[in-house]
């Protein structure tokens, strides 16, 4: 059991019900897939263009990478099924936008990349290997935030790394994926992690779980029985313990300072998935090819945790899943509290895509927002313990310089303050405002 | 695939908690609940007339001056009105209700711009004009004295000062009976322990910090023992007959905790709490007033912007903690 606990945070309506008991099911191979060159925090990913020119009407291989950047703070993409590329251009993005995506049409064989093989048994592989497998592999944080895990893997040589967490709180309401993920491919999780343990050099190795998910614990409890370095901490359910600061905190009492990186106090921390995915890279040599989702809400006829390939359209795993109901309001890609809204299904899975979710009134909450009655409920929510009234206010007013000074860039939009506000203001909203406005200046 | 044309987008969070202005200041009402009941055991009929003139007046002088049909609302009105009933002498005559409720609401609150912007606490902004302009009425030594169960009995024949215009009658009273409230006062006053219950569950509700009334109650306990002076044998009861007297426990629990102006910082709300008990005693102490929770409340609404200015919280990881 955590021996520390988070200020603040929220305790939402979970309705992990719905889906918790579900297991994987593996999503047939989509006719089409659409694979944006941006999947990752970093720099956008170029279409091949030396050995093999990655252009309209050529085959493609699943496994084949499409894009890459020379950048270090990028991830590759590959193609995720076998086919003819038939579209090459900006196709809508779940992150709102239209971004340069490569349309590959199936040939049905899903024939894979025949450079595509084991790597060897970790014992034989160095740090240096272990690195370059996860980023040639197109591995990003597949909890969401899609950071390109090998950056993480490699921290400076001043900034040792004593410990890996591995983050399986899934505290987002409605999303059982990492739930299912744990269930299903424990050994792999635990694999990734000695992975990962060796390539960082880490000797301790923390498994953080909610106590929501009973069943998980107990299975990779049993897991790592065996292992000395490696322990499972149970986290209590509480919105937002899965983020990267509250989560080293609560593991292991270690204060990540403000605007710094875990790896300042010798951490670094990874989502199940992006552990399984790693493991699978290193003993099959795949790619990043395909996730696991949850496709819930009470507009999604039947819900379920999918294995899909990147680039399946949300339209066909909403299909899949029975369809959704007319009476849905939002269709959002991510969880309820910090997933985006979507304004139409028609947009691919990505890498960092955890779920998919039809709303309807029965779930979402719209509500005119009334002036604030500075009831401070914000404030004692917050994580970072800030003050979301008086930087949502200072930014509603355009006075950004107060914002910053009111730590505005310390919020990681975890949504607590608004989705506690009895006034029923868009807080988070005001504060992302503030801190783009406060970013722009910066960079000028 | 069938897809509603329509999807909304906006912002995240997509969920929200169920609790709205109006739910909370229904809470707050329900809190107010035992000490209302309280009032009507102590002081008869009249407590029960006073405060639905008082939350009637406060509601359509609301909606008359947003020229809204809507009376109850978010509720806000309502409480205002309550809690100026329950700080109005037994014997208030009806026009003085109203007219401490309409200015409650008008000059305490709207001209404000309503409701999150009025830097006072309407409801003693509303007690503050009545203290000042009808004198005689609110702040005369001869009180109503309570008559537990005598729901018809005539305010004007049984009368009494207050424990805390005359301290030297205060031992007449007992300690208990000062807790549970038979002794002159306002009507909602009177009963610590009624105000408490109602205090406890807005605590477990989360609507109210205990650090105001802590910081509040503790003050005037600290001073009371110090400076209370010596009618009591023992100084600690001279605390307690100071914190159970008097305004202290709801304005403590209900005024000094009105959330839009008070601060909001957890810091704040202590140094706030600390002020209205310091202002408080200094009053009762050495001004020429009886009582002074009403004023003591007010100058702290009015320092309430700097106080949370000087309190930012520290953000997680500002300064370096060790495991």
């Amino acid at each position: 059991m955590a021996k520390f606990s988070f200020r603040g945070g929220v305790h939402p309506v979970y309705s992990k019900e719905i889906t918790s008991t579900l297991a994987i099911v593996k999503m047939p191979l989509p006719q089409k897939v659409v694979v944006p060159m941006q999947q990752h925090i970093g720099a956008p990913c170029e279409l091949l263009a030396d050995v093999e020119k990655i252009e309209k009407g050529i085959e493609v291989k699943a496994g084949q990478k499409l894009g890459d950047n020379k950048g270090f703070v990028s991830a590759p993409v590959h193609a995720p099924i076998s086919g003819t590329v038939v579209d090459i251009g900006p196709y809508n993005h779940p992150l709102g936008m239209k971004i340069n995506a490569v349309t590959i049409e199936s040939d049905g064989r899903d024939e894979w990349d025949e450079n595509i093989k084991p790597a060897g048994s970790l014992e034989d592989l160095s740090a240096d290997d272990i690195r370059k497998i996860v980023r040639e592999a197109g591995i990003v944080g597949l909890g969401g935030a899609t950071f390109p895990s090998h950056v993480k893997l490699s921290p400076p040589e001043d900034k040792p790394i004593d410990v890996v967490i591995i983050n399986g709180a899934e505290c987002e309401p409605y999303l059982t994926a990492d739930h299912r993920v744990m269930l299903e491919k424990t050994e792999e999780i635990v694999f990734g992690l000695k992975a990962m343990m060796k390539a960082l050099g880490a000797s301790e190795g923390i498994i953080g779980i909610e106590d929501n998910k009973p069943d998980a614990h107990k299975q990779v409890e049993s897991m790592v029985a065996e292992e000395e370095n490696i322990r499972v901490c149970t986290l209590p359910t509480k919105y937002p313990q899965g983020a990267e600061k509250m989560l080293i905190y609560v593991t292991t009492g270690r204060v990540v300072p403000a605007g710094a990186l875990p790896m300042e106090v010798g951490i670094v921390n990874h989502n199940v998935g992006t552990a399984a995915a790693i493991t699978q890279a290193i003993r099959e040599g795949k790619p990043l090819v395909e996730r696991v989702l949850t496709v819930t809400g009470s507009g999604v006829a039947k819900p379920a945790n999918v294995q899909a390939r990147l680039g399946t359209l949300a339209s066909e795993a909403l299909d899949f899943c029975g369809g959704i109901s007319e009476s849905t309001l939002k269709v959002v890609v991510g969880g309820p509290m910090m997933g985006l809204a979507q304004p139409s299904a028609d947009i691919p899975v990505i890498k960092g895509t955890s779920g998919i979710l039809a709303l309807t009134d029965e779930d979402v909450y719209l509500a005119e927002s009334s002036p604030c009655i500075r009831c401070a409920k914000c404030v004692s929510v917050c994580p970072m313990n800030l003050m979301p009234t008086s930087i949502a206010q200072a930014s509603e007013h355009g006075d950004y310089r107060r914002a910053e000074k009111l730590y505005a860039l310390d919020c990681f939009e975890c949504g607590c303050c608004s989705y506690i506000c009895p006034s029923k203001i868009p807080l988070v909203q005001w504060i992302r405002i503030g801190k783009n406005e406060i970013m722009k200046r910066k960079n000028k | 695939m069938v897809i509603n044309e329509k999807l909304i987008v906006s912002s995240s969070p997509h969920i929200r908690s169920v609790e709205s202005v109006q739910s909370v200041m229904v809470d707050v009402l329900i809190a107010l609940f035992p000490a209302a009941l309280m009032a009507v055991l102590l002081f008869g009929y009249r407590a029960l007339l006073t405060m639905l003139i008082a939350i009637a007046a406060a509601m359509l002088a609301e909606a008359i001056w947003l020229r809204k049909s809507d009376i109850f609302s978010d509720g806000s009105a309502a409480v205002t009105g309550l809690l100026l009933a329950l700080t109005l002498p037994a014997a208030a005559p009806w026009w003085l209700v109203v007219v401490g409720s309409a200015s409650a609401i008008i000059i305490g609150k709207q001209v404000f711009g309503g409701i999150g912007y009025n830097i006072f606490n309407p409801a003693l902004v509303g007690r503050a004009i009545l203290v000042v302009s009808w004198g005689g009425h609110m702040a005369g030594d001869i009180w109503p004295s309570p008559q537990p169960f005598a729901f018809g009995y005539d305010a004007a024949v049984v009368t009494g000062a207050t424990v805390l215009a005359a301290p030297e009658k205060a031992v007449t009273f007992s300690l208990p009976e000062m807790f549970i409230g038979n002794i002159p006062g306002c009507l909602g006053e009177t009963s610590a322990l009624a105000l408490l219950i109602g205090g406890l569950w807005l605590v477990y509700k989360g609507h109210i910090d205990y650090r105001i009334p802590g910081g509040f109650i503790g003050t005037v306990f600290i001073l009371g023992v110090l400076f209370g002076g010596g009618f009591y044998a023992n100084i600690f009861m001279t605390g307690l007959f100071h914190v159970v007297t008097g305004g202290v426990m709801i304005g403590a629990i209900y005024m000094a905790t009105d959330f839009v102006t008070t601060p909001v910082t957890p810091a704040g709300r202590l140094i706030f709490g600390i002020g209205c008990g310091l202002i408080t005693m200094l009053i009762r102490l050495w001004g020429a007033l009886p009582e002074g929770v009403t004023f003591a409340i007010l100058l702290m609404n009015a320092v309430t912007p700097i106080i949370d200015n000087f309190t930012i919280p520290q953000r997680f990881g500002g300064v370096k903690k060790s495991a």
